[in-house]
């Protein structure tokens, strides 16, 4: 009973959020709101038994992914968004898309309640300790965390190459630098002994 | 008394479509990448009912992995957004259309 009365609260907190980001056209406003998603995210997740996950969330989504996107608009000082000036038909087609996808939803919702077996397997036992998934991490599923540290690299690797102005010099190496001063130090040695 | 899974899918659901209509309908390039952080969160609470609604830990597992791609993601792409307001000093998508005609 308190799950459910749980679950409506966060679930309508999420779905406001969630259509006040698409509503405001001051980007600052839809960032703000769609940290309130997040956050009624990991509340969900916590009464799903995931306690992990919804720490993890907070964490990446909330503390990390929100607050370089509010840098970056903040950074690029940007406006409201003017007023539209497409053409109507497209509008017609994305409101289409999206009644299109909420009457698939509907019909998830519909098809999933009629399956018998819809109840959690195991109430009183939580796959989400963070013992477990650690766990699981490193013996079961070692190769995707592996191609996900890869993908980290990556993605640094990328950023610094993005933001590189072209008109900076090459970085040359210090070792250069050190052969070229001995080779003039030696040069000035036997001239000098020459003498 | 806990809700079935389907209560679960269809917020999930509904979430995806809201982000879904919101990237359409944006012109911010940052508002649509905001819409499709939405989208991925849609699905990550779908991985997560699934997870206990079988007793399998695989779905959180995965969470994490979908959770670190947007975290990639996300640095790229602002990356390409600062280099694209660099040259035009604008975030509008309708105005990057070099390469039409």
């Amino acid at each position: 009973m308190a799950t459910t009365v749980l679950f409506f609260i966060f679930a309508g907190l999420a779905i406001g959020c969630a259509l006040s980001t698409v509503y405001h056209r001051n980007p600052l406003y839809g960032a703000v709101s769609l940290v309130g998603v997040f956050v009624s995210l990991s509340c969900i997740y916590v009464t799903l038994a995931a306690p992990f996950i919804a720490a993890v969330q907070i964490l990446i989504y909330a503390g990390a992914i929100m607050v370089l996107v509010i840098f970056v608009i903040m950074l690029l000082n940007l406006d409201e968004e003017k007023p539209y000036r497409r053409l109507n038909y497209l509008y017609a087609l994305g409101g289409f898309l999206g009644i299109v996808l909420l009457a698939q939803t509907f019909f998830v919702f519909v098809a999933v309640n009629k399956t018998p077996k819809k109840t959690i397997v195991n109430p009183d036992e939580t796959v989400g300790k963070t013992l477990s998934i650690g766990a699981n991490m490193y013996t079961e599923y070692l190769l995707p965390v592996e191609i996900v540290g890869v993908l980290l690299l990556m993605a640094i690797i990328g950023g610094v190459i993005l933001v590189r102005r072209l008109s900076q010099p090459e970085l040359k190496l210090v070792v250069d630098n050190e052969l070229e001063l001995r080779n003039e130090a030696d040069e000035k040695d036997d001239y000098r002994i020459a003498l | 008394m806990e809700p079935s899974l389907a209560s679960y899918l269809a917020l999930s659901g509904i979430l995806f479509a809201i982000g879904a209509t919101g990237v359409i309908f944006k012109r911010n390039a940052i508002g649509m990448f905001m819409c499709i952080e939405l989208m991925l969160n849609a699905v990550n609470l779908t991985f997560v009912a699934f997870s206990r609604y079988y007793g399998d830990v695989t779905g959180q597992l995965f969470v994490f992995m979908v959770m670190s791609v947007a975290a990639a993601e996300e640095a790229v792409g602002l990356g390409i957004i600062i280099a694209f307001f660099r040259n035009r000093m604008s975030v509008d998508v309708d105005d990057a259309s070099i390469l039409k005609n």
